[in-house]
């Protein structure tokens, strides 16, 4: 007996607790390696959109440009001289190009004539002083737009010769940025009207809740719209007031050139987060106000502010935190479908969403110069994809009823990561 | 069940008043009315009143104000927001466009409505048929592969967003397939004019809306189905022997439907904002892409009476989907 107990200890000493732990996330993220992927396309969502000037290969903003070489002089040429010759080069009036560093600009009229020997051009000389000799390299100064993906530019460029990868990456900045923004203002406001009216009921609850109704009476999409042409209006009093009453930055911040524009559209995804956050956070105080714990404190005296601090917030907290990660890839879906519609965040912003919807990239694309398009939009589902995915995992492993069936949820399960859009 | 009818109704009314007022004046609170918008900078006062003048908005906003002076509350017979209700509840008049040609507002519904009603019905068998069948099949036969399959593309259809769907779809049919919708650069085609052409303009459209409610279908089905396998009427059927094919047609998905045809209901809100999406990314001129239209012209009069349409389209089917659930569910009672 004696010894058996001493073997039962020994055996115990030989497995510490931490690998153990380790073992079992390993072997239950074996069991749902979709969820791990999720939890991979989220984490790089997080770590792009954190990290986004740090790991971006050019600048987003940036107009890309190289210079090339381009045929070369076939006579030389003296000080004064227009009028050149040049091999294997077809240049449009307006062009620029150097020659042994002096820049010259190709004249529109007259027309550049092609002989045998190469074409003639007329140009412009900034300086008339040096003379060129025959076999001298012409440099040309070009913007890299609409190249194919490439090993310097993996996702290729878009018709502004921006590089679509480093776009890509500021645009999780972006969406993870009106995500968080509309998920926190949206459900710390929606919390506490929440609270506040299954609390305090009667007059009160009547108010908010009526209040809820209407806002809940449009489609998602139509208010957000309506609200964003009203709100978003470059003269509108909201935005006037953020400008000058907040410290909020007028300009460009943390490499958002639009700044102010990305957060009212934060703002306005958080109203219609709030608004539903009421409706779900009444439903559970109403419940969590009839424990008895809620009387004691009451009879002991205790105000209602701080019953609400202390008894019945707490209760709610996991249900916000857990509608705050549900509601968030909803949040980043609804910027996009926005900004697509072009009424979200102003054109040119690094967003997905504004990158979907410019028309002269959707132009281009049907002509098959088809990245500065699809990245953005892959990016987007991946994003949406993994939270998702990682829904779904955590719902399994809560819900043991529904362990090993895959999706589960019950009744509304379905509607997760979708909402509005 | 009559009772709880005539409630819900009688909640409606001060709901859309609400709604009304919010609208309203949602669209009054931009920095220059109507007129100065639609003439821009180029207005003198003189056409401003003018304007003004012609569609009324020289009238007060409110048909009730409250000044410091006495009586405190003054009442306006003749006022923007009751002139606006007036004539909805009264005429069907929803107003008039604020561009040139001033079109009416009810004019353009009764030519666009048709377009939107289609792509929606459509979506709706789309998105039935792609949810419920995979659904079933995988709550039937759990952890094989079809099963995997099926909760994969739920959740793939569930996450990619429509209108990337979209412009996907309609690049890569061009680029590969040499096709286009017969939308681009041809109008819309009844279905009675040319069946043919029609169904060519709705068939994608319709598939790239229905995706995402598919996959919120399946997955209910799928749980609602594996719920019912559950139950003791369905060993009970096993038991006396039933074929598999009448077990699970008739008695476990007859029952499993019934939370699907209420989430079918409850998709009326997203089913109008991929609407709005979709109408403009397949150049289909219905409803939603003419208040997109409207909204980004910032025609007020059309952008304040279409949000009020919408929000009464989607209140009415909320209210018809709860009681469209007692019907079905002879279990639930409204008290």
């Amino acid at each position: 007996m004696a010894r058996e107990v001493a073997l039962r200890l020994e055996i115990e000493e030989e497995r510490p607790e931490p690998r153990k732990r380790w073992k079992r996330l390993l072997s239950t993220a074996r069991k749902h390696p979709l969820g791990v992927f999720g939890m991979g396309c989220v984490s790089l969502l997080f770590f792009c959109g954190i990290f986004a000037d740090l790991i971006v290969p050019y600048d987003p903003e940036a107009t890309l440009r190289e210079t090339q070489t381009y045929g070369t002089l076939v006579n030389a040429i003296k000080p004064n001289e227009t009028r050149l010759t040049i091999a294997n080069a077809q240049l449009e009036g307006g062009t620029n190009f150097d020659i042994d560093g002096e820049r010259m600009t190709v004249l529109p009229l007259p027309a550049p004539k092609v002989s045998a020997t190469g074409t003639i051009i007329n140009v412009q000389r900034a300086s008339s002083q040096s003379a060129h000799e025959a076999g001298a390299t012409l440099e040309l100064d070009t913007a890299i737009a609409n190249t194919k993906p490439s090993w310097s530019h993996p996702f290729g460029t878009d018709h502004n010769a921006k590089d679509v990868l480093s776009r890509v990456i500021f645009g999780a900045r972006i969406s993870l940025l009106i995500g968080l923004t509309a998920i926190i203002t949206g459900v710390t406001a929606g919390a506490f009207f929440g609270v506040i009216s299954g609390y305090f009921g009667k007059i009160i609850d009547t108010i908010i809740q009526r209040c809820v109704d209407i806002l809940l009476a449009f489609p998602a999409v139509v208010l957000l719209l309506a609200i964003i042409t009203v709100v978003g209006d470059e003269d509108s009093s909201v935005r006037r007031f953020l400008a000058n009453n907040t410290p909020l930055p007028k300009g460009e911040f943390i490499g958002i050139p639009t700044f102010l524009d990305v957060f009212i559209v934060a703002l306005v995804i958080g109203l219609a987060v709030a608004v539903f956050t009421t409706r779900v956070v009444r439903g559970a105080v109403l419940s969590i106000k009839e424990n008895v714990y809620v009387d004691a404190a009451r009879a002991m005296g205790a105000s209602d502010a701080r019953i609400m601090m202390r008894h019945i917030f707490p209760n709610v907290a996991a249900l916000v935190v857990i509608l705050g990660s549900v509601l968030l890839p909803v949040a980043i879906l609804a910027e996009a479908a926005i900004s697509f519609l072009g009424v979200g965040v102003p054109l040119g912003t690094p967003s997905w969403g504004a990158d979907l919807s410019d028309e002269k990239s959707r132009q281009l694309m049907l002509e098959g110069y088809w990245w500065p398009v699809f990245f953005p939009g892959l990016a987007l589902s991946l994003v949406v994809l993994g939270f998702n995915m990682v829904g779904d995992a955590f719902r399994d492993l809560s819900d043991p009823r529904l362990r090993g069936s895959g999706l589960g949820g019950g009744g509304g399960g379905g509607g997760a990561g979708r909402g509005p859009i | 069940m009559r009772d709880y009818i005539v409630r819900r109704l009688l909640i409606l009314v001060p709901v859309m008043i609400g709604v009304s007022l919010l609208t309203f004046s949602l669209f009054n609170i931009i920095p220059g009315d109507a007129c100065v918008l639609r003439l821009g900078f180029g207005s003198t006062p003189e056409t401003l009143k003018a304007c003004r003048e012609a569609h009324g908005l020289n009238r007060p906003l409110f048909p009730v104000s409250v000044n410091s002076d006495l009586p405190v509350i003054h009442v306006q017979g003749d006022s923007q927001y009751g002139g606006w209700l007036w004539d909805i509840v009264a005429h069907q008049d929803l107003g008039q466009s604020l561009a040139e040609g001033g079109a009416k507002v009810s004019t353009e519904l009764e030519r666009r409505l048709p377009i939107t009603l289609e792509l929606m019905i459509m979506t709706v068998i789309f998105a039935l048929v792609l949810g419920i069948l995979p659904g079933m099949l995988s709550a039937i036969r759990p952890n094989t592969p079809i099963d995997w399959i099926a909760r994969v593309l739920s959740v793939l259809w569930l996450s990619i967003p429509s209108f990337y769907l979209a412009i996907l779809m309609i690049t890569f049919g061009l680029l590969w397939f040499g096709w286009t919708p017969p939308q681009f650069g041809r109008g819309y085609v009844p279905f009675m004019d040319d069946p043919w052409v029609n169904l060519q303009q709705f068939v994608f459209p319709a598939l790239v809306l229905s995706v995402g409610i598919a996959a919120v279908i399946m997955r209910l089905t799928r749980s609602a189905m594996l719920e019912v396998l559950r139950n003791d009427y369905i060993r009970t059927a096993w038991s006396k022997g039933l074929r598999e094919r009448t077990v699970v047609w008739r008695h476990a998905l007859k029952n499993a439907l019934i939370p699907v045809v209420t989430l079918v209901g409850l998709q009326i809100g997203a089913l109008i904002g991929g609407a709005v999406i979709i109408e403009s990314v397949y150049n289909l001129n219905g409803v939603g892409k003419y208040t997109l239209e409207a909204i980004i012209r910032r025609d007020l009069f059309v952008v304040q009476s279409l949000t009020l349409m919408f929000a009464l389209v989607y209140v009415s089917c909320n209210l018809f989907v709860d009681i469209a659930y007692a019907w079905l569910d002879p279990r639930i009672h409204y008290n």
